[in-house]
């Protein structure tokens, strides 16, 4: 027992620290990623101290940018399962170890995502409330205590998977097939409830019509496989190029099959709700109004929305088009989807709802300075952990970070692998 | 390690430490922030009266020390056979916003920003569409021809939205049917206030400022005592005057007697007969469900 102690903390101490070990390109990286952390932290800083007041939020728009980017990285999270489904489930040898990959970027956009709550809340010194046992937990009633629990739940189904496999790795054993496996079939419907648990926290409310619509719920889906997988797909890519992991491009391909669909099934959604919304014309569709076209000279949100609607159309086009399947389009194709998605489910989503408010008044939103350092300053937060992850699990897949070689410091291991070349 | 690694590494954990602090500078502007007992303060329902007897003595100090009077805090608890309920005329309601202001001075709202509990509404003659509504009307003298006018403040529900969808049961509904917040236990995240079909939520988006000689000592727990940052708070039927026996305040400074409130459970209170006698009454957004218990009539 005290030796797999011991042998567990070593493999953690030295994950830890070959994360401060790279070349200047990370070290840049990291440097800059840092800088707009602390412009972040500072923001936060000043907004414990003077109230969400230095945000550009009020009354009448009551959730902003904090929400709109919560909202969009749950689907970035839940959309790791896209990977997932087609390794154990059809057993696609091509993604097998990329698994891993795909379930990292899940735990760092649960990190963000827990961040982005932490600073919405006007009381985080109260977050202990929330603690089932010790505080107050309004379950089930409550659709944000379920979000606690699928969050936080998903969160740790992810570290205990990503971990165990590569701590197998590390000791060149042969993992359990039973202390895993169910957890990823768990995962699976687990990731899918993360997203729906998200999308009936709006859909639960009879006050906002504009989104208390059955469809929600399903668009967050579709637009979570596209954008996640999106996401993935350029972070194989980089993953390729600064380490010389061995990633094929039909793994890459692959994964656009997935986009492919998801965008498909995303756009005839949009479609589906735009109709019900204008043709019938009832007086519940200002909020719609006002996203779309504008409304009593009010029309902040109609270039965004325009600008993503058009993104995921050109996208979905590329998709369907031989032309994806060309790396240079498929990236061009995967910018467009990130970018669409993250306008048309963060703010495009989020924002509207509370314009006109309940008793009929428009008021606009812009998110403020501080607001967007603190936002930025998540965003680095959140990358920086997906690459210390990425330092951590590449050489730990290649063979060079295990148990056979303890003893050998970081500094010389990080040496071999920039004269390393060939694939592990 | 030899010397010049380990000069090395103190140089970059020196400057590290020195941008966090950096970075955390604003933190030393922090007043406003709560003692270990405020911190630790169990939740409403969990204290026991002789905890609760400290809880309002803590309060009062507090009120003493920041606005220089000390204020009577009471834990005033729901009268037993009692359910509330307001009925508003809307024939005589002139629009003179005196109810907002009256509300505002008698419950220790921010006045800076200002946090108002009433919306006043001018809508044309005709139409119940809250879309059409004029929120900051200012002629020279109210009523306007060809206009009426709809107050709206917490309607208190008897299916609140915001109850149910609190994390923390920061807010419930009490036995005379008052939805009521225990600022203490508040987290701040504003689901209530996205739930609420009538916009009846505020918000201290910032430290309440209100003027020392316009502060109103009377006050109770789960009413009108002075808020902090952070925390959310609404219409509470003026519980430190109406569970005492007194009427709320937007009625007694109503100069058109547009407004009554009273027991619904008592057959001969006036609001009772407002209810089994006039032939129309309104219930805001009654096909959402939420049942309120706050009733527009007309005398017809």
């Amino acid at each position: 027992m005290r030796k797999a102690i011991r042998n567990y903390a070593v493999f953690l101490g030295r994950c830890a620290r070959i994360a401060f070990v790279g070349d200047w390109r990370y070290y840049s990286w990291m440097g800059a990623l840092t800088v707009v952390c602390l412009l972040g932290l500072h923001a936060y800083a000043r907004q414990f101290v003077d109230g969400l007041i230095v945000t550009g939020m009020g009354d009448e728009v009551s959730w902003g940018v904090y929400i709109a980017n919560f909202t969009f990285l749950v689907g970035v999270a839940a959309a790791a399962v896209m990977m997932v489904i087609p390794v154990y489930i059809y057993n696609n040898e091509e993604l097998h170890d990329l698994v891993i990959f795909g379930e990292l970027l899940a735990v760092a956009a649960i990190i963000m995502c827990l961040a982005f709550v932490t600073v919405d809340l006007g009381r985080p010194d109260r977050f202990w409330h929330l603690i089932p046992g010790i505080g107050q937990f309004n379950f089930p009633a409550s659709m944000l205590s379920w979000d606690v629990v699928v969050l936080n739940g998903y969160l740790l189904l992810n570290v205990h998977i990503c971990g165990y496999l590569l701590y197998c790795r590390y000791r060149s054993r042969k993992p359990a097939r039973w202390f895993y496996i169910p957890f990823v079939f768990i995962a699976i419907v687990w990731a899918v409830s993360i997203h729906t648990v998200t999308a009936f926290l709006y859909v639960g409310l009879g006050g906002r019509p504009f989104w208390n619509s059955s469809i929600v719920g399903p668009r967050f889906l579709a637009s979570a496989f596209t954008a996640g997988p999106a996401l993935i797909i350029l972070a194989l890519q980089i993953i390729r190029r600064v380490t010389h992991y061995h990633i094929t491009d039909r793994a890459l391909l692959t994964l656009r099959g997935i986009i492919q669909v998801s965008m498909l099934i995303n756009v005839f959604l949009l479609i589906n709700e735009l109709f019900k919304e204008f043709y019938s014309g009832n007086l519940h569709i200002a909020s719609s109004k006002y996203l779309f076209l504008g409304l009593d000279g009010h029309h902040a949100l109609v270039p965004w929305i325009w600008t993503a609607i058009t993104f995921n159309l050109i996208a979905m086009f590329l998709l369907i088009l031989p032309v994806s399947r060309s790396l240079k389009w498929l990236n061009f194709t995967c910018v467009l989807c990130i970018i669409g998605i993250w306008i048309e489910k963060g703010m495009g989503l989020v924002i509207p709802g509370f314009i006109p408010t309940p008793l009929g008044e428009i008021v606009e939103y812009t998110p403020s300075l501080n607001e967007t350092l603190i936002s930025f300053g998540i965003w680095s937060f959140g990358l920086l952990c997906y690459t210390v992850f990425l330092r951590m699990s590449v050489p730990i897949l290649q063979g060079r970070l295990n148990q056979a070689n303890e003893g050998v410091p970081a500094t010389v291991a990080a040496a071999r692998e920039i004269t390393s070349t060939s694939p592990a | 390690m030899n010397r010049r690694s380990f000069l090395r590494n103190s140089a970059v954990m020196a400057s590290g430490f020195a941008a966090i602090a950096a970075a955390l500078s604003p933190l030393r502007e922090l007043k406003d922030y709560s003692s270990m007992d405020e911190f630790l303060q169990k939740y409403y329902k969990e204290l026991t009266p002789e905890e609760m007897q400290k809880v309002l003595k803590r309060i009062e100090n507090q009120v003493e020390r920041e606005y220089g009077l000390r204020p009577h805090v009471r834990d005033l608890r729901p009268m037993d056979g009692v359910e509330f309920v307001y009925a508003l005329n809307l024939t005589r309601c002139v629009g003179c916003r005196k109810c907002v202001h009256a509300c505002v001075a008698e419950n220790n709202q921010s006045r800076n920003p200002e946090i108002q509990y009433i919306r006043v509404l001018k809508l044309p003659h005709g139409s119940l569409n809250l879309e059409q509504a004029d929120h900051t009307y200012a002629p020279e003298s109210v009523p306007e021809k060809g206009y009426f006018y709809m107050p709206i403040q917490c309607q208190q529900c008897k299916n609140p939205p915001c109850v149910k969808v609190c994390p923390v049961n920061a807010t419930w509904q009490e036995s005379d049917g008052i939805t009521v917040i225990d600022y203490n236990w508040c987290i701040g995240c504003r689901y209530c206030a996205a739930a609420c079909p009538y916009w009846a939520r505020h918000f201290n988006f910032t430290k309440p400022s209100i003027p020392k000689e316009q502060i109103n000592p009377d006050m109770a727990y789960l009413g009108n005592r002075p808020r902090r940052q952070g925390v959310m708070e609404k219409c509470h039927f003026c519980i430190q005057r109406t569970r005492a026996g007194r009427m709320p305040a937007c009625l007694e400074v109503c100069p058109v007697g547009a407004r009554k409130f009273g027991n619904i459970l008592d057959p001969n209170s006036e609001v009772s007969n407002i209810i089994r006698k006039k032939r129309v009454f309104i219930q805001l957004k009654e096909e959402l469900g939420t049942s309120p218990r706050f009733f527009y009539y007309f005398d017809v």
